[in-house]
């Protein structure tokens, strides 16, 4: 069924290089459930097969697998992982040894981690190199040869520095170098530009494509982002819950989705050029062990009918692999339409007013003259890359981050630097909202109390209204009573950001500050909560400052955005001035390079 | 609505989780380990608790020849003037116990407060807190006990004042690191914003996250303060001569090892039992509390599937 069914999707006369066929991957405790199952696919030399998945979808279960690796408490129990030709899964440990670094290597996601502090980059590249004896003849020029392709200087003496005295696209880089070294047939890659500005995941993309190209390996990239994975791979396979649920072309399956699960997840990817609005896919997927029968979607699937209960073959409609019983009526559906949100007038009163704010950590200046206006009614983002000091600015103004000059006048009055020295009432009307949903609720607490605490410091309530105002904060924040009696560790990540919205709510503020709040959730997620908090703010006609770094999601929720540049303000305006004819060239730069799925989905 | 009916919530796990330390101790309990240490505590406890309304005789009256060979009526045989070993070790528990306990609590108490508020204020109040503990550390903990019962003199409320205080110390640094971590957590600055108190922080945000060290720690105390209490005891430096205890027993009795043993052995033998097993309950708690041991699959749930289990 599978080999069929994957054997129309390439077509062409290049030679497969990888060949994965039915893995399967378990845990070692329990024979019962699998983590990932049904596994199939293949990779022609010169290809890239980005492997697109959410959270818990097993889909660097599936990478490891592809190195013969299992982590602890998992094992392969069945499949084959076939390297021109050769049985990955059925050699010995000690050839296996042999073939990981020559035959296939691994990109991992975190080059800080993966690189030895205490090693000199060169010395590192080089062990890597002699693993092999006789794959490499002269390794010093070697080294050049690589570095030249993955665009690092070798005069400049990186070879002798320590990984940590390289940024963090270099040490990505590092290890492209190093992964490449052996000249290995497989290439697989975990999410390795996760960690990395756009501009630098731009040219590491760059980089990666040419150098698959150049060595006509192929590679298996892992991703959670289908921007990026839209821009650089051929062929690509949605993962959902253990299971590839939608496999071919890339501008196939991202042009005309056919699985619903595939659908949901493009609705849910904000873009760049134009407002709409973010459908996030409702409840969460099902925990390995914990899988409905039949296909793990249905349950959040509004096509579900009743042959859901039995679990679906992979079939080829409109030249990919679909894993769904409706597939044929989802084929002729098409582009995921989007709704574009009306563009709002910004007229109202001035409520926040950032004048001249500079900020300093020690005799460090992080925030030089930052100077703009919050309308009443309105969202304002602000954007810019890690070290920008977007963070920095959004504690300033809430008070977190004392050490400023400047001022920040707030309703008409002047605010103190420095929460301590703010009043009561000041701290009440604006609310922070923290990056990190796993931190900001205390896991001793139920999400009652969790909500009741700034209502009882704030306001003198009675019992009964005090749990009112609970329930509507819930039930604003699209949550149910029944979660009042919860422990944040039983909800998911985007759950605990909605409790943190409900939290901020309750106390009636007038200046909402997001810091980052969406970038620990996954894209279906962040759609939701992105798509909740436009409604709030609209409908409560609060001013709200959305700090992201991500380009896109400005559109979804903000009718004027600030971009930070090293502490600086570099350009500020409507959203639909700055992003469409941006002024500035960091500006330019930074929408030059946000990977886009639009080019495709349009 | 539907978001998140996917997992159905069964309420006795919610209700359990509530308190999740007691949660934990129950689990404790019902491992080999646990289970071993919480027999043995019990055991002692119970000698302790009920010894004293079973004694065949009076603990302070002389009932036969000293250091007598256990017999049918003197089941443990004499001690070193004639009383019954039986009725001296039934009745010389319950006091030694309560001191233990009670010195447990306080020195906990005292160096919680301590590590707590030195990790949250940081600072001054840090530097000050911490360099008292490290002066107070250098002396060893017997030695710190003795030096004040000396000076003020064997009081029952100053042996509790004196032990518990030189618990403290120790309690205070392993509080703080654990303290530190939270202070810094998102979910404090957030009250913080709305400026609640440092106090009230500390109550009510940073301390219900410690439960677990500090059960940890007050699992240790005791067992180091039985140690200490006896071992007072049996310096002289306990309480007062007629009373039975299990520590001044040993000393007592230690001249007449060759004709009657029991009446070293059967106090050694429980105070062995009491230490011995909270310290092996504690470990287990340690265990069950940190993760030590669990089910790899649980690991690989959490750590790589970014998901929580219950």
């Amino acid at each position: 069924m599978n080999e069929i069914a994957s054997s129309g999707l390439l077509g062409t006369t290049t030679a497969l290089r990888l060949s994965v066929r039915d893995l399967r991957v378990s845990f070692t405790d329990d024979a019962g459930s699998d983590v990932v199952d049904e596994v199939s696919f293949d990779v022609a030399a010169g290809e890239v097969l980005g492997l697109v998945g959410e959270s818990g979808s097993g889909k660097t279960t599936v990478a490891l697998a592809l190195l013969g690796h299992a982590r602890r408490g998992l094992t392969i129990t069945s499949g084959r992982v076939l390297i021109d030709g050769r049985d990955l899964l059925s050699v010995s440990s000690r050839e296996l040894r042999i073939l990981r670094g020559s035959k296939v290597a691994y990109v991992p996601q975190d080059p800080g981690s993966a690189l030895n502090p205490t090693l000199r980059v060169g010395t590192q590249l080089e062990e890597a190199m002699k693993a092999h004896p006789g794959a490499v003849a002269d390794i010093e020029s070697r080294i050049d040869e690589l570095f030249e392709q993955v665009h690092l200087p070798t005069h400049t003496g990186i070879l002798q520095r320590y990984p940590h005295q390289l940024s963090g696209g270099q040490q990505q880089r590092v290890m492209l170098a190093m992964a490449f070294s052996c000249r290995p047939g497989l290439i697989v890659m975990d999410e390795p530009t996760t960690g990395l500005d756009v501009t630098t995941q731009r040219h590491v993309l760059d980089t990666v494509r040419n150098l698959c190209s150049t060595y006509g390996v192929a590679a298996v990239y892992v991703s959670h982002d289908l921007a990026v994975v839209s821009e650089l791979v051929s062929s690509v396979a949605i993962m959902y819950s253990g299971r590839i649920v939608e496999l071919g072309r890339t501008e196939r399956v991202f042009g005309e989705p056919v699985h619903p699960y595939t659908r949901g997840l493009l609705a849910a990817v904000p873009s760049p050029d134009r407002s709409e609005v973010l459908k996030g896919i409702e409840g969460q997927p099902p925990r390995p062990g914990h899988r409905p029968k039949g296909c793990n979607f249905a349950p959040r699937c509004q096509m579900r009918v009743a042959q859901c209960v039995e679990a679906p073959p992979l079939v080829s409609v409109s030249l990919r692999d679909v894993r769904c019983w409706r597939a044929g009526e989802t084929a002729s559906l098409g582009t995921v339409a989007s709704e574009a949100i009306p563009v709002r007038d910004v007229s109202g009163a001035t409520i926040l007013d950032v004048a001249n704010l500079s900020a300093n950590y020690g005799r460090n200046e992080v925030l030089h003259n930052i100077s703009f206006r919050v309308p009443a009614d309105s969202c304002v983002a602000v954007v810019g890359e890690s070290g920008s000091g977007k963070t920095t600015l959004a504690r300033t103004i809430v008070g977190l981050h004392s050490n400023s000059t400047g001022n920040i006048e707030f309703g008409g009055a002047t605010l103190a630097s420095g929460m301590k020295h703010r009043t009561k009432e000041e701290l009440r009307r604006i609310q922070y909202i923290f990056q990190s949903p796993y931190n900001s609720l205390n896991p001793r607490k139920t999400v009652g109390q969790i909500i009741s605490q700034p209502l009882e410091h704030f306001f003198d309530f009675t019992r009964a209204e005090r749990d009112d105002r609970i329930s509507a904060a819930l039930r604003d924040a699209s949550l149910s009573d029944e979660f009042i009696y919860r422990h944040p560790h039983e909800l998911s990540g985007g759950e605990r950001q909605r409790v943190a919205i409900a939290r901020a709510l309750v106390v009636d503020p007038e200046l909402l500050v997001c810091d980052e709040i969406t970038s620990a959730l996954d894209v279906s997620v962040q759609a939701a909560i992105v798509e909740l908090l436009r409604r709030l703010q609209s409908e409560r006609q609060l001013a709200m400052i959305f700090i992201t770094h991500n380009l896109a999601l400005v559109r979804s929720i903000a009718q004027s955005v600030v971009v930070l540049a090293e502490g600086t303000v570099v350009e500020s305006g409507l959203v639909e001035d700055v992003l469409e004819r941006p002024q500035h060239a960091y500006t330019m730069r930074l929408m030059a390079d946000i990977p886009k799925t639009l080019a495709i989905r349009s | 609505m539907a978001i998140s009916r996917t997992t159905t919530h069964d309420d006795s796990k919610v209700r359990l989780r509530r308190r999740e330390w007691l949660h934990n101790l129950g689990r404790a309990a019902r491992t080999p380990r646990g289970a071993v240490g919480l027999v043995m505590v019990t055991f002692v406890g119970l000698v302790a608790a009920i010894g004293p309304s079973v004694a065949p005789y009076s603990s302070t009256s002389f009932e036969t020849v000293p250091f007598g060979q256990p017999s049918k009526s003197y089941l443990l045989g004499g001690d070193v003037l004639g009383r019954d070993v039986l009725s001296r070790v039934l009745d010389g528990g319950w006091q030694l116990l309560l001191m233990a306990l009670a010195a447990t609590i306080f020195g906990v108490a005292v160096g919680a407060i301590a590590g707590i508020s030195a990790a949250y204020l940081k600072g001054a109040a840090d530097g000050l807190i911490m360099r008292t503990v490290d002066v107070v550390l250098a002396f060893p903990q017997l030695v710190f006990a003795l030096l004040l019962v000396s000076i003020i003199g064997p009081k029952v409320w100053i042996i509790v004042l004196a032990v518990g205080l030189s618990h403290a110390p120790q309690v205070a640094r392993v509080l703080r690191s654990a303290a530190l971590d939270i202070s810094e957590s998102d979910f404090v600055k957030v009250v913080e914003l709305q400026g609640v108190s440092s106090t009230r922080v500390m109550t009510g945000e940073v301390l219900p996250n410690l439960v677990t060290p500090l059960m940890v720690e007050a699992g240790l105390r005791l067992t180091y303060s039985i140690v200490i209490m006896a071992g007072l005891s049996f310096l002289g430096f306990g309480i007062a001569p007629p009373a039975p205890n299990w520590g001044t027993m040993i000393n007592e009795n230690q001249v007449g090892l060759a004709s009657n043993v029991w009446g070293v052995v059967a106090p050694v033998l429980l105070i062995v039992c009491l230490t011995i097993g909270t310290n092996i309950f504690t470990d287990a708690f340690t265990r069950v509390s940190l993760g030590i041991g669990r089910s790899e699959r649980v690991d690989v749930l959490e750590a790589e599937l970014g998901v929580e289990p219950l």
